[in-house]
């Protein structure tokens, strides 16, 4: 295994180490429904993606500090797993003509609405482009993780992978 | 055969003495369990954040959300538990000494001694680090999420560890700005999926980085931090400056052995786990057979791995005072070590994991 360089001195995995661990999911696969998408590349001792997923469609197994395993076979991406990772390293992503879509936890106040004109952010936390809220959902079962779907600008889809805090007052 | 009356007494009212006391009184074992803070709970109530693990170790659930379950739990099992109340002394024959609300004292025999002090944060000292505004990464964490104070809006994080980058996100939570996250070694120390929701809320991280000191009038205005070398040596002419009005220290925790001290358990030093800590076997008893230690004291490492500590000594003492049959205690320390040891596996857990098997060897040379 790659010693995740990236990811242990910038904070973030890269593309390259997603991909070495197959984590990394093709525009094809985020045709139509959308894909999951699970940055989880560190042997961490977790599994609540694969207890939260009523398809079986998210392996993690023993030890428990295995990476996870998704089936797209089996998967139905309901987004049952997104807040129910302690990592929130979930999201799910799609793509239709030119423009994309990503749904991500949040736990950040204040919550943006539906309509809303945000930044969509990569990785490392720089602004790619403006994206608009579509929707967020906070059920009880969810725990105080809500979870947003964003739409924004094809091309960005791959870096894109949440929205920029708003109304820091500092 | 159960030995006249005495009961077993479980000091600090943590993760791991809430598990101890638990499964001492559902065995049907006398138990009391002190505690010098006004609330039980230790450091669960200041998590908000959802834990890792499986399902046993209470996973995706939020740490004050665990706190409040073994707090239920024990006020169903009816455990005396007394707060406010500091345990000063331990003396011979297992008598402990404790004030309480820092007038009462008394001493208390007890059949067994199950020590859950925990562990104090480490400081780090430069110019400036005396400057209201400078604390520790937990001080900035209680602040928050217990008073819900936000101490400054601006913050530098010392230290990536897990403790800095969880606080760092909790302080964002929170309203606050974070600069940076420095961290001394070449590689940053917590969780990549910590570090990573942490980094794409912009915030930066520079490793082989170190404070090189505080600067402000009546508090923290600017810090400078400098790249260092192999050697930690700061190198001239990288030095940076960060208007922050708040510095956290997150550098690491060390046990606090001083009960364990007084109660004559043989020392040991383990670095990998914060230091000198009382060597212990693998029902978590030290090396004064009556006297056992659980959770951070026994070796710094995480609430999960706490509570399973406090299980085993209670489960062992428990039996030990006849509370428990031989199979009973059996089966319930061997399912306790499998969740333990599910918790001490991949790259973060195997050095944790040889660290306690180096603690389990010395407690049998000894």
């Amino acid at each position: 295994m790659s010693n995740n360089e990236a990811l242990k001195t910038t904070g973030a995995p890269s593309l390259e180490e997603l991909r070495a661990v197959g984590q990394l999911a093709s525009e094809e696969e985020m045709e139509g429904r959308g894909c999951l998408c699970i940055e989880c590349i560190e042997e961490i001792p977790c599994n609540p993606c694969q207890t939260s997923c009523p398809q079986g469609a998210i392996t993690v197994g023993f030890p428990i500090t295995n990476l996870p395993v998704i089936d797209r076979t089996k998967c139905t991406v309901c987004g049952l797993c997104i807040p129910a990772c302690p990592g929130l390293a979930i999201t799910i992503k799609s793509v239709k003509d030119d423009r994309a879509r990503v749904r991500f936890p949040w736990e950040y106040l204040p919550y943006p609405s539906v309509g809303d004109t945000v930044r969509m952010v990569d990785r490392l936390g720089r602004e790619l482009c403006d994206g608009k809220i579509v929707s967020i959902i906070n059920p009880e079962r969810n725990n105080k993780t809500a979870v947003i779907t964003a739409e924004f600008p094809r091309k960005f889809v791959q870096d894109a992978i949440s929205i920029a805090r708003r109304n820091i007052d500092v | 055969m159960r030995n006249d009356g005495k009961p077993a007494v479980v000091v600090g009212a943590g993760p791991a003495g809430l598990c101890a006391a638990i499964e001492l009184k559902k065995a049907g074992a006398p138990v009391v369990l002190m505690d010098e803070n006004a609330k039980p709970g230790g450091q669960l109530f200041k998590q908000i954040h959802k834990f890792f693990g499986s399902r046993e170790h209470k996973a995706g659930i939020r740490g004050f959300d665990i706190g409040k379950e073994l707090l239920a739990e024990s006020l169903r099992l009816g455990i005396d538990v007394r707060l406010k109340t500091e345990v000063v002394g331990i003396e011979s024959g297992l008598k402990v000494w404790a004030v309480e609300d820092r007038s009462k004292s008394y001493t208390l025999d007890a059949g067994k001694l199950i020590l859950a002090t925990g562990a104090t944060e480490n400081a780090l000292s430069f110019p400036g680090w005396t400057l209201p505004g400078v604390m520790t990464a937990g001080c900035a964490q209680t602040l928050i999420n217990v008073h819900r104070v936000l101490p400054g809006k601006k913050v530098l994080m010392v230290g990536s560890g897990n403790v800095g980058v969880i606080v760092a996100y909790q302080l964002m939570q929170a309203g606050a700005r974070v600069a940076a996250v420095i961290e001394a070694l070449p590689r940053l120390g917590g969780y990549g999926v910590h570090t990573a929701k942490v980094r794409r809320a912009g915030v930066a991280f520079h490793c082989s980085t170190t404070i090189l000191r505080a600067e402000g009038k009546e508090g923290v205005e600017k810090a400078v931090i400098a790249k260092i070398d192999e050697k930690f040596r700061p190198i001239p002419g990288t030095e940076q400056i960060l208007d922050v009005d708040t510095i956290c220290l997150a550098v690491g925790l060390t046990p606090s052995i001083e009960l364990s001290c007084l109660a004559g358990c043989r020392q040991i030093y383990v670095p990998e786990l914060g230091g000198n800590m009382p060597a212990h076997d693998d029902y978590m008893r030290s090396s004064n057979e009556s006297v056992y230690v659980v959770g951070d004291i026994a070796g710094v490492e995480e609430a999960s791995t706490a509570m399973e500590e406090g299980r085993l000594a209670g489960l062992h003492a428990a039996w030990a005072m006849g509370y428990m049959d031989d199979q009973t205690m059996k089966t319930r320390t061997n399912e306790t070590r499998e969740r333990l040891q599910a918790l001490r596996q991949g790259v973060f857990g195997q050095k944790r994991f040889a660290a306690k098997e180096r603690i389990l060897a010395m407690r049998k040379d000894a």
